[in-house]
Parts: C-alpha cells; structure tokens; sequence
C-alpha cells in the first residue's frame, strides 16, 4: 500500500507537491486552477473552459460516484491535469458505468493524487494562477530544475487563443423542443451540452457553429438569435470572435451570451477585459440580480472578468448606445453580468446551465427566450 | 432590507431541559441568537427554564427568566415584559408548539406580539403531515405513500393497503417519538394506540417502508427577499430506519453526483419556499431508493435543529446566528461570512474535508432497553471529528466517542464472518465495528451491503481501514513513510501500539523521533478561496500548517466531550465561562472538544478551537503546535467532567502545566485509601467502607461491614455502575452484568460503602484558593440518600436543615479542601443520618451543579474558578466584584428558592417486548436534563420545577397509592392532604388498610399479579385506561419489584406524573396547594437586583 508510483505537481514558482500517480503516467502542463465544487467531477472535466488547465479539486473525495453516459459535458475530458486528494477506489452510483481513474488514463489525463491539495489552492490563491506540470511514470525522476523549466517553457494563459481546440469542426444541429421561436446561432468557443439542451428547450433550434465562422455563414441559418458559449483563453486574444460579434451587434439579432461569452460582449461593446488573479471556479459563488435585488447562487468557471463601473450606466465606447453592468459577484465585486440598454444584448458571466451547479439561473434562458420574442413582435421584418 | 426598526425586544424561547431529541444544540443556537440579537441594540428576553445551559446566564439576555415554558408562564412574562416580538425556532419543538399555543390562545393577538423567525401558517405546513405531503407533491416532488389516522381500526385497515412493515409517525412530536417500524398488525395496534397518545393533535401517519434507502438532509436558509442558501448537505452513513439523530452522518454528502444533489436541492428551495419560512433555516431529509434515485421527502423543520447545528459546526456557517438576524429583517447578503470577513452569507459553503458525527448512547443505563436503532431517537450525545478524508475523520470520530469498543480494533480473535454478518443486520450502537471486524473476517462489500444497506462506497472506506491496519501489522519497518500512510486514514497512536504490539508511549516517541506531526487546517467556509480571519482549526497528516504564531500568554482548556449522562452541558457551561473569563482577563483562550452540540465548539467563543478528540494523543499534539509560539501557561482539566480531568495525569507526565488542583492532589479525593486518611485527619467520618478489584474481595468486604452496601467505580461520572446491593447473590450478579463494561479493575477499584438508610443528602459547591474557602451553595436534596444526586431534586438554599447543619458541612468542606489541596472548584456530597454528618464524596473539580448554583445565586462559580487557576486569590475576586462579599453559606431568609429537578428519558426506551423500561430512581444516574424552579418560598418553586419538568401536576383527579412497608407510615400525612384536596383515592389492599385506619377513604384495587378478576381489571389496567392521574408508589427492597416494575412502566407510558419516594410526594403535595396563589414571574436580573438591594441595606 505505501505507494511506489510517484508523481509530483511543480508549479513555477518552484513548489514542489509529491503525490502519487493518477489517471495516465508521463507529463502534463498547463495552468494551474483550483476548482471548490464539491460534486460534479465529470461535469467539469468536460467543460471544454478548462482546457489548457491543471484542475486541482479543493474536495478531497473525488470519483466516487464514478462516470456515466449522461453527465458528460461535451465530447472528452478537456483538462490538460487533474490533482485530487483521495481518489476513489471504489464506484458507488446507480448510474455509473466506469470508473474515473480509467476514464481519465483511457483519454490520456496525467493527474496526481495523494498531494496536500489545500495547501496548494493557499498558494494558488496568495501568488495566483500559475503554470504548473505534473510529472509521474518515467518524467517523475526527472531532476526539480529540470521539472521547473519544463513547466516555465509551457504557454501562458494571457494572450491563449484556445477557442479552435475545442471547438466542433462542423456545425450540429439539435432540434427545437416545443413551442418554437427559430434557429439559433450558437458560437461554439467550447459549449457545453447542458447550454444546448437549455436552448433546445425553450424552442430554439440550435445550430453549434465552429468558432471560426464567417458573418455570412452565421446569418445563412436566418437565426432568430446570436448565442456565444463558454470558452477558454483570453478574451483580449479573441480579436475575431469579437469582430463576428460586432456584426451580430449591427445586425441588431438578439445577443445572450455566457462566460467567455459575456467578455466578448464586453470587448464588442468596447469595454476592456483583465485576467483575475486566481479567478472564480466553484459552483457556490453569490451573484447580485441588480434589477430584482436578488441574489443567486450560481456556477462559476472565469480566470478573466469584464472591466466597467458596477454603478450607473455608461454609453458603449463602440457606439452600441447605453449599458449597465447587470449582476456582480458578492465575494470581490467582480462583473458578472452586462446588459445592453438599446439594442437586444446581454450576457452573464457564469453559467446558467449550471452543470455542475446550482439551477439558481437557469431562469435567464427563459428571459433569453422572452427577449427574443418581444424583439420578433417588435421588429417582424428582422424575425424568420 | 435592513434590520427592522419597529423589532425593540424580543422573547426568545429555549428549548428547557435536556432531553433525548432536543440537548445541548439548542443551548448553542439561543446563545448564539441572545448574543446576536443584543449586538444589534434589540432588548432580548429569554425564557428557559433549563439552569445547565450558558444561554440563561443573565449575562446573555436583558431580562433572563427560568421559568416553565407553558401558556400561562408566557403570558406571565409577556405581559410583565411586553415585547414587540417572540422569536421561537431557536428553542427546538418545545419553542414551537409554545408559540403555536400562544397563538391558538389569542395571546399574541391580545398582546400585540409579533412571531418572528417563523410563521404559525408556516410551522403548521411543516408539521402537519397532510399539509406538508400536499406541498411536497405540489413542488413536483415524492412523498411516501401514507395515510392519516386517528383511531387504531382506521390504522389496521389503511395497513391493509400499504403492507408491512410499515412507518408510524405521530404528528406533532420531537425527535421522531414514538414513531417506528410496525412490522405486523400487532406490533401496528400498540404503536398507534401509543402514537396517539403522544401527538397532542391525537394524529399519527402511517407510511410505506423506505427502509434500506439512502438518507440525505439539507439545511437550508431563506430571507425576505426570497434569497435561498443550502447552507450543508448531509449524509446518513446509516440508511433510512435509523433516526438521523442516531446515525452516523457525514457532511458533505460523498456519493451523489451533481445531477442528484442538485435535484435535492431543487426540490429543498421548493418546500421552503412553498412553507413560507422567510427569515431564517429549515431542515429538510430526504430518501433517496439507491437503485433508481427516486427521491421521497420525509420531513421539514422549520426551525434550527440539531442537524443545523452539525451542519454549522461542520462549515463554519453560524445557522443560529444568520436566523436571528433574518428573523429582524436582514437579508442574506446584508450579512457579513463571521469566517472571511469581506464575503457575504448569501453563499454556499464549499468544505475541503469531510467531518463525521457519530452518536454515543447509554443503553448501559438500561439494561432492559431494546438497543435496536429506530426511528425513535435514542442516543443521548454525539462527536464530530473533521479530516481531510472520509477515513480519518471517521476514526477521529469514533475515538472522540471515548467508549470502550467505539473504535475499530484488530484483535486476534475475531468471530465467524457469517456471526458478525447477522449481528450486522440489526442497526445497534457499535454496528460500524461490528461492520469492520465482520469484513476482517472476510465478508465481501456486497455481503455487507446486502446486511446493512450501507452505500459500497462507506464500506470500501473500511476496507481501506483495514488493509492498512494490515500494513501496519506487518513486518516492514514502522518508518516515516508507515506513520504518514496510518495518519492519513486516522489511526492514533494507541491502534498502531496494538497493531505493533507496542505500548501507546513507544510508538509516540517513535514518531516524534520521525518528526511526524499534525498540521492544523482551518475550517472557512470556502474551501481555501478566501482568507480565513477565524481560528477554527483541525489536524491534518498533510504538509501546511495554519496555526497563526501569536506571542499571548495561552491557556487551553479541555471541554468534556459527547454528552452523556452523567457529564451533560453542565460542564460546557464551566468551560465556556472559563474562556470568556480568561480572555477577559487578556489570556489567549484555546478550546478543545469534539462536541458539535456545544457553545464550547462556536468559534466565537474562545479565542482558538481545535475540534479535536480529548484523547492525550490528540490533546498533546494541539499543545505541541500552540506551544510553536507564545507561553503556554497551562491547561484546565477540572472544568471538563471526567474526560478532562482522566488526561491530567498524561498531561503532567508528558511536562505540560496542569492548572488549579494537581493531578496527585485529584487522587486523593479519588482514592479511598488516601481520601480516609484525609477525612481521619480532618476527624471526619464516611460510611464504613473498604475497596474490591474482583466479586470475592466485594463480598468480603460487604460482609465485613454489613449490608446493604452502595457499590460504585472510582473515576467514573454519573454513578456509572453505580448501584445499591442488598445481600451476596446479588452482588455477584453485579460483577457478572458489568464485566462488559470493565469499570473494575486493579487500577480503578470497586468502592464498597455501607448504604445509610434514609438519611438525607446534602451537595455543596465551593471555591478554595489555598486559603480562604468561599461557598457557592449548598443544596439539600429532595430524595433521600440513594438516589442518584443527579437524579434527585434538590432545593437551594436548604429548606429542612438548621443553621448548625450547615455550619458544619462548610466546616466540614474547608477540612476536606485543605486536605486534598484545592486550587479551585470543590464539590463534596454528605449525607446526615441521626444527627451524623458523613463524607460520601469529594470531586475537586466543577459539578454537575456548578451552573444552577451560579444562577440560584448569582455567584459565577466557574469564571472565579478558572481565574483562581491563573493565580488570582478568593481576596481579590471579592475585591474585583466578581464574587460577592457574602458566600452561599449561609442565604437570606428573604431570598428566592430554587429547586433543580431531574428530566428522565424512561419514555424513549422499551424492551423487546415494546414495555417502557423500568422507571424507578437509583444510585446510577439516568437523567438526562434538569430544570430550575425560582420562586419566593419552597412550595412554589417546586411547583414551577414541576411545570417545567414534566408539565405539572394536575389539579384534581385520582391518585393511586401502593408504597414498601417502610413508607406507609410517612405516606398517611401527605395522602391525606391530596384527600382534602379533592383528590379520589385508589391503593393496593395493604395500603388501603393503613389509610384507613388513619380516617382516608381510598377504594381498594386488585394488584397487577393478582390478574383480572371478572369485570374488575388490575391497577396495571385503570392506569392504561386513563383512570389514574397521579401514581405514588416505592420500590420494596427486592420482593413485590414485579408489581412495582408494572405499575411505574405503565405511568410512564401512559405519561402520567410518579412519585418513588416519600419525599416527592410531600413536595408535590406543598406544590399542590400553592397552586392557589397567583404565578409570579422574574428575571434572574431582577432578583440580582434584589440581592444587590439587601446587600446593600446589610452594608
């Protein structure tokens, strides 16, 4: 039992964190991330926002529930490493079909166990997110200068355009359920299934589009609406998601967008973006509703945040008329929502799908749904 | 919204006394919510009667009542105190159904009180069970099939439908009484009879079975806004037919996967927000079928429980606290996290560890009791331990439980798989081990499974726990690498010494030589996302230790532990005081206990809490990492019942400073050989006496100085094993029935006293410094001699005994203090026997009665106590004004009198025939609360401590009589009052005899083994029909029991008041006619004021 299969998680500050060998053997580097959710594990492996990330999970316990077919969030596990402190051993969950440990070896995910995972996030928080490698199998012998290099010579997240990574080659389409409003453009910059499956709900006819698709691409479908995704990278490197946008903007098509989504609104809307210093990755995080006065518990995963006045309205600098920042989140008064005053537009920066998560949100999707339809009643001549 | 400003007072209703079901959490979630509501300028009053909780000390409330919560009291105090408000869902289902009867009988309304906290509309959906199942199913949720019933035929017949086994819930009752499994028409028909009986709405539910199920509960919050928290969610270890209160539960939950927890909590937001509470928490369990996920709500509380105790304790999130702050209108995120300071309430806790709670029960109090776990509550405390996995903190828990057997173990022996897989099938106390050593044997996880219902997932845990041990107990060297991977699933170091064949103190040298030590993580509410500016700490094998350096002179106090009976929230309130009165004092105060039921484990209590076990393991590791910095000055142990004063010694020898009295001058009151010597020299006297370690030295000593003869165990609390022996044979038979529980021993002898037949008993409590004793109070108890002085009432000041008595029990003290060397708190029971003052006992450390002395009187005990500790003398507490200038010696005729009754649990147990257990009072003390009733003369304040205990006698009805020959003389007087009273009298034939010569009419009844004869059935059945209001009956030595064992388990199941001694009765009956006179109702402020008046008069 004492275990003979080491690995180690460097960070590039020179912490050094031994542990043992989880999921597939050899190295992986990436940008190291704490995430506070405690269930939900395959939910956010599969969230293609946190591609290009070490994910180190504050929860102690994780894979015990196993994986299933079902809650996946899109087509793999999109995590560059995985850091967890007592990985399960057994799968407990009437609908399991596999187990974590083999999921993650079976897609290649170098991952690292055993680790004081608190003592991590500490440091994770006090220096803030960092380039990381975990080393195991032949790499963990590797000599620690030699570790901390490698992992300095690894891409830093500031400036990372990720969107073709994980984005579909193709377009898909997933039929509208119910009543339906028409089709949807939806820009994959890493969508997750739940989002689809919201959408698809509340009668959009949702067409995922690759994330390099033209305007005109875009406006064959005839959408009713513009919907941009979760995502991960910088949204300052995304120059052509926000000239797309841009268009959308002019076309004055509904616009709803989430997360990496709601920093590209911002960026059309000519608002700056920054990255955070540890970013918000849980599922527990308060967020104001500045027009009820209500507070929402909802689903976080952003390294970057929208910068603009939480207070008052102010005129877009791209000339998009007025906007007022939306909803804020209560533990650092960061952004966490925009809404535009007069043209349909706005954009959360967490997850109303939730997936893992609270349901708390979910509600925008029907306000998304309503702001199309006042919008086709308004302007027939622009609906389908 | 921000605080209401039309809220000025509030009435914040307890929970009274301790109770299976309803303990030591709502003494944390009132204090919590007394502290909150005066920060925020709102004049609190509070009413409860309980004196053993911190939440009634006067310092916590502008106008403190110990009352009885019934109507009239409240209306009493509602009309003197006129608030603007009543707060009643921090006071647990007492509170609840107090402020349902407040509204029901329109004082409220007459009075123009608001209920804040939760609305009556709101408490009646939660409760009543037709309401609530319409609202569950109108948020898209299930609800177990069920029917109504208010009649037995109606039940037999909806059984028909539902099939057995089948659940029985009474409405309207606390902690699941009376509610279980029926597994058959039969066992139906009397658990219904019984059920109604119970629910004041004479309503019981009947539903399908959901055995087996796995069992979660989420503690919720909600604000006027609408804002919803959950603030934890919980898992029961155990599976559903385990009442959560005695399950092992672990926070967070461990094996749902997001779309099912968030399912669960869907549906939580649902019912809170369909009840209606809107400023506070709710409860809410659920079941959840582990081969589909089908989910069933059991259950709502709209209040706080004990579950959100736990559940607070366990993240760090004060529930009690947030309600009483909604309750005045705040909003969750106008609330500041206590934890982080800048982040809001309006969040869910994230925990990066998991804590597990395990119930301690006392089933060794009643042997006769059926110790199958229910859905009838039945433990009486419980521990909580935090790890950084589920494995430690499992093994922290069941450690911190400090119960022989209560942690895994790997002896050699172990019995047959297929044995243990049996036993396994019947959830009892210690089932968990029973599971580990039947998996030792080699049962599979499925077979276990199967047996239990336990998720394969827990089960695996202990097969990890396992195989460890078994590297541990192999041949590879116990090195670093050996020590970290045993520490990281919780082993201390006294199961590697067994699994080594090492002793505990070996295997600590070796692996301090290793340089393995604890780190201490903090608990924050978030998971490391955020600072942490509390320090509420846990040990962790991992490699970053959060223990702040701070450069304060320290003092660490050890709390007591699970409550228990014997060593009840009593001992909480000393430490509690302790804290406040050093940190006032400018000592850093660190805290250490495993109680989430406490105020000693509320991390704004002491300046540091370890939530640890009190294990010397555990205790020397927080003492190691405190000592990185700063000066230790030394650790309380006189404060923390037994469990803290059983680590002095280890503490002294590992070279840490026991503060107060030393651990050799502890032995000599607790060794009889050495405390005789004492008393010889002190030319005191005990009763004849002499020490055993087996049954042949017990006989020979019983025989030497004649029997009866009241054997007990040195070092234990609570007169555990503790029992009055009558002639040989039954003294055998006692060695045999606590053999199990290996309280005897060369190192902790059998003490052997000659039994003093009816002398009466005397407590008292007081402080000495070396050189000045300073009296707390001295207590004349209502029983005589042999019962339990944790059963017996008592009244302070005495209220039978002479000026002259008493000046020789404090001269008596003074000696006793002298000779033992006390440096603090001394309790010495006596007892007087024609005109004979003996010793029976000196506890050089604080009492059971500490907290009713200091309320009775007004003199803090406990603060003094810990500060005489720190070196301060009796002289300058005096001179500081801590203590008054006069001591409880002697107390002004003009004062109030207080009398301290015991609240028992006999209702919650039954044999495996399903009879109450038997109820009458002994030398072992099975109480698990007590009450205070304060008033101006004896008579009165029994009364109240009636009303409060058990909810008062009743003013006219039938009293039945059937007392031992002993007693039939003392008898005549008082029945012949209740006679006069209007009382209709009912005895057995000899004790009709004797009324009747003494000119009291009294119809003769058949006793319960003569049989029924024709129409006319026993006194066993007039009390099961309702027939009898109030039953006097005393035990006969040990002939006639059976009749007795009868007639008292009758009573009490059919909840009807009992009196087994004379003495109560003679009480009672003083209570009786004081009924006459109008209530009066005051706060212990305005009897401080009346002390401070004659005091000053006197100066």
């Amino acid at each position: 039992m004492i275990d003979t299969d080491p690995a180690v998680l460097v960070l590039e500050d020179g912490s050094r964190f031994t542990g043992r060998a989880y999921g597939a053997r050899g190295r992986t580097l990436g940008e190291a991330v704490f995430a506070t959710g405690m269930t939900g594990y395959q939910e956010t492996l599969t969230d293609p926002s946190y591609a290009g990330q070490i994910v180190v999970m504050t929860a102690p316990h994780i894979g015990n529930t196993g994986v299933n077919d079902e809650d996946p969030e899109s087509r793999r596990i999109w995590v560059s490493g995985y850091v967890v402190r007592d990985p399960s051993r057994v799968v407990s969950n009437f609908r399991a079909d596999g187990s974590l440990d083999e999921d993650l070896t079976r897609n290649g995910v170098v991952g690292i166990s055993g680790v004081d995972t608190r003592a991590i996030t500490r440091r994770l928080r006090d220096v803030g997110s960092m380039r990381a490698g975990i080393f195991s199998g032949d790499d963990a012998a590797l000599i620690a200068d030699e570790q901390v290099r490698i992992v300095k010579s690894g891409a830093r997240m500031a400036g990372l355009n990720l969107s073709a990574e994980v984005s579909v080659a193709s377009a898909t389409v997933t039929p509208a359920r119910g009543e339906r409003l028409g089709a949807l453009a939806v820009l994959d910059l890493g969508v997750k299934q739940a989002t689809i499956e919201n959408l698809a709900d509340r009668g959009f006819e949702v067409h995922v589009l690759p994330q390099d698709v033209t305007l005109d691409e875009l406006l064959a479908i005839q959408p009713v609406a513009v919907f941009y995704s979760n995502g991960p990278g910088d949204p300052a490197a995304s120059g052509d998601h926000v000239a797309l946008l841009r268009g959308v903007l002019d076309q004055r098509l509904p616009f709803f967008g989430i997360c990496f989504g709601n920093q590209l609104l911002g960026r059309a809307l000519g608002l700056d973006t920054y990255k955070l210093p540890y970013g918000h990755r849980g599922i527990n995080q308060p967020v104001l509703d500045k027009a009820t006065g209500r507070v929402e518990i909802t689903a976080h995963n952003h390294g970057f945040a929208v910068d603009a006045p939480l207070e008052g309205i102010i005129e877009s600098p791209n000339g998009y008329g007025r906007l007022e920042v939306s909803h804020v989140g209560l533990n650092d008064n960061v952004v966490e929502g925009l809404r535009a005053l007069d043209i349909p537009a706005f954009s959360v920066q967490y997850h109303p799908e939730a997936a893992a998560g609270p349901h708390d949100a979910n509600y925008l999707f029907d306000r998304f749904a309503e702001l199309v339809r006042t919008h086709s009643a308004r302007t027939p001549e622009e609906a389908e | 919204m921000p605080k209401r400003p039309d809220i000025q007072s509030v009435l914040v209703i307890g929970s009274g006394p301790i109770v299976i079901g309803q303990a030591a959490e709502f003494d944390y979630s009132g204090t919590q919510a007394c502290r909150v509501l005066r920060s925020e300028g709102v004049r609190v009053i509070l009413v409860n009667p309980n004196p053993a909780t911190i939440m009634t000390d006067p310092d916590f409330a502008d106008a403190t009542y110990v009352e009885p919560i019934t109507t009239e009291i409240l209306e009493a105090i509602i009309a003197q105190e006129r608030p603007d408000a009543v707060l009643p869902t921090l006071g647990g289902q007492t509170a609840l159904n107090a402020a349902i009867a407040l509204d029901e009988a329109g004082i409220l309304e007459k009075y123009g009180v608001e209920l804040i906290g939760a609305k009556v509309e709101a408490i009646q959906k939660g409760e009543d069970r037709q309401q609530f199942k319409e609202l569950v199913i109108a948020a898209g949720a299930d609800v177990a099939r069920s029917y109504i019933v208010h009649t037995v035929p109606d039940a037999v017949a909806a059984a028909e439908d539902l099939g057995y086994p089948l659940v029985v819930r009474p409405s309207f009752t606390m902690g699941g009484l009376g509610s279980g499994f029926a597994h058959d028409p039969e066992e139906l028909r009397r658990m219904v009879a019984d059920g109604l009986h119970q629910s004041p709405t004479t309503e019981v539910l009947l539903e399908e079975s959901i055995l087996g199920w796995k069992e979660y509960e989420l503690e919720l919050m909600r604000d006027t806004a609408d804002n919803t928290v959950v603030v934890c969610s919980i898992e029961n270890v155990d599976p559903v037919g385990v009442h959560t209160g005695d399950s092992i539960t672990v926070a967070p939950a461990l094996t749902l996967t997001d779309r099912e927890y968030q399912r669960l909590r869907d549906i939580g937001i649902d019912i809170i927000r369909a009840v209606g509470v809107d400023t506070g928490g709710c409860n809410i369990q659920f079941a959840v079928e582990p081969t589909t996920g089908r989910v069933i709500v059991i259950e709502m509380n709209p209040r706080v429980s004990r579950s959100s105790a736990l559940a607070s304790k366990a993240t760090g999130f004060p529930i009690a606290k947030i309600a009483a702050k909604l309750a005045i209108g705040y909003r969750l995120d106008e609330i500041p996290n206590d934890i982080t300071k800048v982040t809001p309430a309006s969040f869910e806790p994230t925990l990066d560890y998991i804590v597990v709670k395990v119930p301690r029960f006392a089933f060794e109090k009643f042997p006769s009791a059926d110790a199958t776990l229910t859905t009838t509550m039945k433990s009486v405390g419980e521990a909580m331990a935090i790890g950084r996995n589920y494995s430690t903190a499992l093994q922290k828990a069941l450690r911190s439980l400090e119960k022989r057997g209560s942690s895994f173990h790997w002896d050699t022996n172990v019995a047959p798989k297929s044995e243990l897989i049996e036993i396994a099938k019947t959830p009892t106390d210690g089932r968990i081990v029973t599971v580990q050593q039947a998996l030792r044997a080699g049962a599979t996880v499925e077979e276990l499974y199967a047996a239990t219902g336990i998720d394969p997932w827990f089960l695996d845990q202990i097969v990890l726990i396992n195989e460890v041990a078994a590297e541990i107990a192999s041949l590879r060297p116990l090195d670093e690498a050996m020590f970290r991977l045993a520490k990281d699933h919780g082993f201390s170091d006294a199961q590697i010494a067994q699994l080594r064949g090492l002793d505990e103190e070996q295997v600590r040298n070796l692996r301090w030589q290793l340089g393995v030590r604890p780190v201490y993580k903090t608990v924050d509410t978030c998971a490391g996302e955020f600072p942490a500016l509390t320090p509420y700490h846990y040990s962790s094998y991992d490699f970053e230790t959060e223990v702040a350096p701070s450069s304060a002179q320290k003092v660490v106090i050890l709390g007591s532990g699970p409550n228990r009976i014997g060593q009840g929230v009593e001992f909480d309130y000393s430490c509690v005081h302790a804290s406040f009165a050093l940190h006032d004092a400018g000592f850093e105060t660190i805290m250490i206990n495993c109680n989430p039921e406490t105020v000693s484990t509320d991390y704004d209590t002491s300046d540091r809490l370890y939530f640890e076990p009190l294990t010397l393991e555990d205790v020397l590791e927080v003492i190691h990492a405190e000592s990185q910095s700063g000066e230790l000055v030394g650790v309380i142990v006189q404060l923390g019942g037994q469990t803290a004063l059983g680590l002095a010694k280890g503490l002294e020898a590992a070279g840490v400073p026991i503060l107060g009295t030393s651990p050799a001058a502890i032995d000599l009151a607790e060794e009889r050989g050495l405390f005789s010597g004492i008393l010889d020299r002190a030319g005191l006297i005990a009763p004849r006496n002499g020490t055993a370690v087996d049954a042949p030295s017990a006989v020979a000593v019983a025989e030497a100085i004649g029997y009866p003869v009241l054997v007990r165990p040195s070092y234990v609390l609570g007169g555990r094993g503790m029992e009055i022996v009558y002639d040989t044979p039954s003294l055998e038979d006692y060695f045999d029935r606590v053999r199990e529980q290996a309280i005897i021993g060369p190192g902790s002898p059998l003490l052997v006293d000659r039994f003093l037949d009816d002398a009466l008993e005397i407590d008292i409590d007081a402080l000495f410094d070396g050189e000045r004793l300073y009296v707390g109070g001295i207590m004349e108890h209502i029983e005589e001699a042999g019962v339990h002085s944790g059963d017996s009432a008592c009244t302070l000041p005495p209220v039978t005994l002479g000026r002259d008595v008493l000046d020789r029990v404090v001269e008596a003290t003074r000696r006793i203090a002298e000779g033992i060397g006390v440096q603090g708190l001394l309790n010495v029971q006596f007892a007087i026997g024609a005109g004979v003052l003996y010793v029976l006992e000196a506890n050089p450390r604080a009492s059971r009665t500490v907290p009713f002395v200091s309320k009775a009187l007004g003199i803090p005990l406990a603060k003094a106590a810990a500060l005489m500790m720190v070196g301060r003398s009796i002289d300058r507490l005096v001179d500081d004004g801590l203590l008054p200038p006069e001591d409880g010696s002697h107390v002004p005729l003009d004062s109030p009198i207080s009398v301290k009754e015991a609240v028992l649990p006999f209702k919650r147990f039954r044999t495996r025939e399903g009879n109450v257990v038997d109820s009458v009072l002994g030398p072992e003390m099975r109480s698990t609360g007590e009450v205070m009733g304060i008033d101006a003369d004896f008579p009165r304040a029994f009364s109240k401590s009636q009303d409060a205990a058990y909810g008062g006698l009743p003013q006219s009805g039938t009293v039945f009589v059937s007392v031992a020959d002993r007693d039939k003389r003392a008898v005549v007087l008082p029945v012949l009052r209740l006679a006069q009273l209007g009382f209709d009298i009912v005895a057995t034939e000899g004790t009709a005899e004797v009324l009747a010569r003494n000119g009291i009419r009294a119809d003769t009844v058949r006793k319960y083994s003569m049989g029924e004869g024709g129409v006319e059935g026993t006194i066993v059945d007039l009390i099961n029909q309702g027939r009898i209001d109030i039953v006097i009956n005393t035990p006969s030595g040990r002939s006639a029991r059976a009749d007795g064992i009868e007639i008292r388990t009758a009573t009490v199941a059919a909840d009807k008041p009992l009196f087994t001694t004379i003495a109560q009765v003679g009480a009672a009956v003083g209570s009786l006619e004081a009924r006459s006179q109008p209530i009066r109702v005051r706060s212990l402020q305005d009897y401080a004021l009346d002390r401070a008046a004659r005091a000053g008069v006197a100066g």
